[in-house]
């Protein structure tokens, strides 16, 4: 360690001392200044998303009516928080209807993958940003009906539009409905008794849905409940026989109101 | 509107501001009045002759209303610490908000006064964790020392004239000796955690307390060589009301030494930018790593309560204690009257000395805070050499300069009147300096005007 001189040592003195000198004054300056953060949430003049940015990379959000189904947006991301499941419609070969379309919002890193090579602008980044859970499965977003799917998108050839719902508008209805103080949504069945049709389900729950969405079969709805429960009644024959009782009973309705408005964006949350 | 707040109000309600002032103003005064009132009254020369104890009364009767009365003032003493630890954590929070242009806590109540018992409350409600690996008994037993190593020296803090428990000979080396206790619960707590960063935290705290042991010693000397005394009431009787009487300005050295004693004590309260002991950034929390709810508490309790307690020692020791400007000690003490409870004009002018010592305390307090949002934390070798290099030669040179000084002094009394003068009007014009500096630095930003709302 080199010797210090007596000019070094008082010189530091003198330092400190004007050292404290200035940055006291500064922060003393600061104190009685006005701060120039606003409260949050609720002093700001707008909500503080529509205070953000346009590109503001928020929470996504999937318009189904105009979702082609192309899984583009599921192998883009790259931590796979994307899971897309797409069936053959029962009613109607021809036509592909997605059952499944979650979101984990939780593991998504905002990243904006999923939202370049969509087709038509369906998976979109809003500006919401707020919306804490209960738990975190709730942040899973559920975009299909598994017992309502959505039929795909069908892109007319040198389409430059596509109707596509307000930005936000879909999201924030849904977040209303996971409001952290509202009910939390089912994803499971609650009873284990439920857990074996379900187990067995993906086949007969969309048999059993396929009115719902199929357009064409609209004619007979009746008989495709009648013939989904019979094609599920063999596979289980043992299980309880009031389980494809209830999918069938709820069908006629859904499938009247779904009628009229093909591209129903419900989540599993059937009255 | 985010989805998941109710509309809040624009304003904070009137009731709310209504009860959150009352909070502030009372509790303080609640308490302050409570030691007005107990501490003359629960000493055993005025029990005995509320009771009529005389020679004949068993020694065991007389001991058992002691002990009440000295329970009752421990009491009274650590409660008092825990409410101002707890407000000055709220107050230090918002000051902190402001130097660093942000609101600061504001939720709970008016300008967020309750988040000190919203805090209190959450820290007693957590699990009381104790590692696995961890020498339990003494990591429980941890916070116990440091918050007796805290809580005994109010034992001869005084608050006001007569309003000290007691005042003993040995006042200022008593507390000197029971704040050494607050190391070894920091030392404890550090080992016993089994935790390398908490054992950091407990290293560098002894290193750092003793070695800040011998600054604040020798600074002390320095009143003390002055007034010929060790006890508290002694020290600040030997000084005057005015700012020129006081021992900071009466003597150049003294003045310096106020400085190293302030500076040692931040020290030794591990205060920014001494807080080498947690260092957030480095250690994690240092000692208080491992710690969690009641016990966590108990450690932050005795931090914020430190803050009075070194402004305390300051003010007794060099700015002139509980004196009231132009009365001097004995006028009260004369108008006592022999009547077991003292007259009413003594209780005026002991409130009125409380006020002043809360006023300065208060002020050092002040400073304090505003120390730790300025300066950052210091490194080891730094903290070592700013002790072992300056603090201890300087402290040394002010020691034997005050003992030349009274032999001077003793030749002339009146040098200590001039050089009260010279000193005090010196730092008058430091402070004027220094208020235009601010001035200048806060014209400096454009548009910023000294605006003290938005609090
Ligand atoms: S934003 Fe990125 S991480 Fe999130 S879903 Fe899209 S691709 Fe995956
Ligand atoms: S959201 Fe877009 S990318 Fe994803 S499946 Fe639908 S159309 Fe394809």
């Amino acid at each position: 360690m080199p010797k210090e001189t007596v000019e070094q040592y008082i010189g530091n003195v003198t330092d400190t001392v004007s050292s404290f000198w200035h940055g006291l004054s500064i922060t003393l300056s600061y104190l009685l200044r006005r701060p120039i953060t606003t409260q949050y949430p609720d002093r700001t003049e707008l909500p503080v998303r529509d205070t953000l940015p346009p590109r503001y990379r928020g929470f996504l959000e999937v318009d189904a009516s105009i979702c082609t189904g192309c899984q583009a947006c599921e192998r883009a991301c790259p931590i796979g928080c994307i899971q897309i499941n797409l069936e053959k419609d029962a009613a109607n070969p021809k036509l592909r209807v997605v059952t499944q379309f979650d979101i984990d919002e939780a593991k998504c890193m905002f990243c904006g993958l999923c939202v370049e090579p969509c087709p038509t602008g369906a998976i979109q980044h809003t500006r919401e940003f707020e919306a804490s859970q209960r738990s975190v499965r709730n942040l899973t977003f559920r975009w299909a009906d598994p017992e309502n799917p959505f039929p795909v998108y069908k892109v007319v050839k040198g389409a430059e539009y596509f109707p596509r719902a307000p930005l936000g508008s879909i999201l924030r209805a849904r977040l209303e409905a996971k409001r952290w103080d509202a009910p939390g949504p089912e994803f499971l069945p609650p009873d284990p008794n439920a857990a074996a049709p379900k187990k067995a389900g993906p086949g007969a729950k969309a048999a059993a849905a396929k009115p719902a969405p199929a357009k064409v079969a609209e004619a007979k709805p009746a008989e495709a409940v009648q013939a989904a429960a019979q094609t599920a009644a063999p596979a289980e024959a043992t299980a309880a026989p009031v389980a494809p009782a209830a999918p069938a009973a709820a069908q006629p309705d859904g499938g009247a109101a779904a009628a009229p408005t093909p591209p129903n964006p419900g989540d599993g949350q059937p009255a | 509107m985010p989805v998941n707040y109710p509309p809040a109000p624009k304003h904070t309600p009137r009731w709310m501001i209504a009860v959150t002032l009352a909070a502030m103003v009372g509790i303080p005064a609640l308490i302050l009045g409570a030691v007005l009132v107990a501490t003359p009254l629960l000493q055993p020369g005025v029990l005995d002759a509320a009771l009529g104890f005389g020679p004949e009364t068993s020694p065991w009767t007389r001991d058992l209303v002691y002990v009440a009365a000295v329970l009752g003032l421990g009491f009274l003493m650590v409660n008092f610490g825990a409410i101002f630890s707890g407000a000055i954590s709220w107050y230090e929070r918002r000051v902190a908000g402001r130097i660093q242009s942000r609101i600061g806590p504001n939720r709970a109540g008016f300008l967020g006064f309750f988040v000190w018992i919203a805090d209190a409350v959450k820290m007693i409600l957590k699990e009381d964790l104790v590692p696995a690996e961890a020498d339990a008994l003494l990591f429980r037993a941890a916070p116990y020392f440091v918050l007796v190593g805290f809580a005994c020296t109010f034992v001869v803090l005084p608050f006001g004239h007569s309003l000290a428990v007691t005042d003993l000979d040995v006042g200022i080396f008593y507390v000197t000796s029971v704040t050494a206790l607050t190391v070894v619960g920091i030392l404890i707590s550090g080992w016993s955690s089994n935790s390398k960063w908490a054992l950091f935290g407990g290293m560098r705290s002894a290193a750092q307390v003793i070695s800040y042991e011998i600054p604040a010693g020798l600074a002390i000397f320095v009143p003390v060589a002055m007034a010929g005394t060790l006890s508290m009431q002694g020290l600040i009787r030997a000084q005057g009301g005015f700012p020129w009487e006081w021992f900071a300005f009466r003597n150049p050295a003294a003045l310096v030494a106020l400085f190293i004693l302030f500076t040692s004590q931040l020290a030794e309260a591990n205060r920014t930018p001494f807080d080498l002991p947690e260092a957030e950034s480095e250690l994690v929390a240092g000692y208080l790593s491992e710690y969690s709810g009641f016990r966590f508490a108990i450690f932050f309790l005795c931090e914020w309560g430190n803050i009075w307690v070194l402004s305390a020692i300051a003010v007794t020791l060099f700015l002139g204690g509980w004196q009231i400007p132009g009365v001097t000690a004995e006028q009260i003490d004369a108008v006592r009257g022999a009547a077991t409870v003292p007259a009413l004009a003594w209780w005026g002018w002991n409130a009125l000395s409380l006020v002043v010592f809360t006023a300065k305390t208060l002020v050092l307090c002040n400073v304090v805070v505003w120390l730790r949002w300025t300066l950052p934390r210091i490194r080891v070798d730094q903290m070592m050499g700013l002790c072992w290099k300056y603090l201890v030669p300087i402290a040394f040179g002010c020691l034997v300069f005050t003992l030349f000084w009274q032999v001077g002094v003793g030749a002339r009394p009146q040098l200590e009147a001039i050089t009260g003068g010279v000193l005090f009007a010196g730092a008058v014009v430091l402070a004027l300096l220094f208020g235009r500096r601010v001035r200048l630095n806060i014209q400096a930003v454009q548009g910023d005007k000294f605006d003290l709302s938005n609090w």
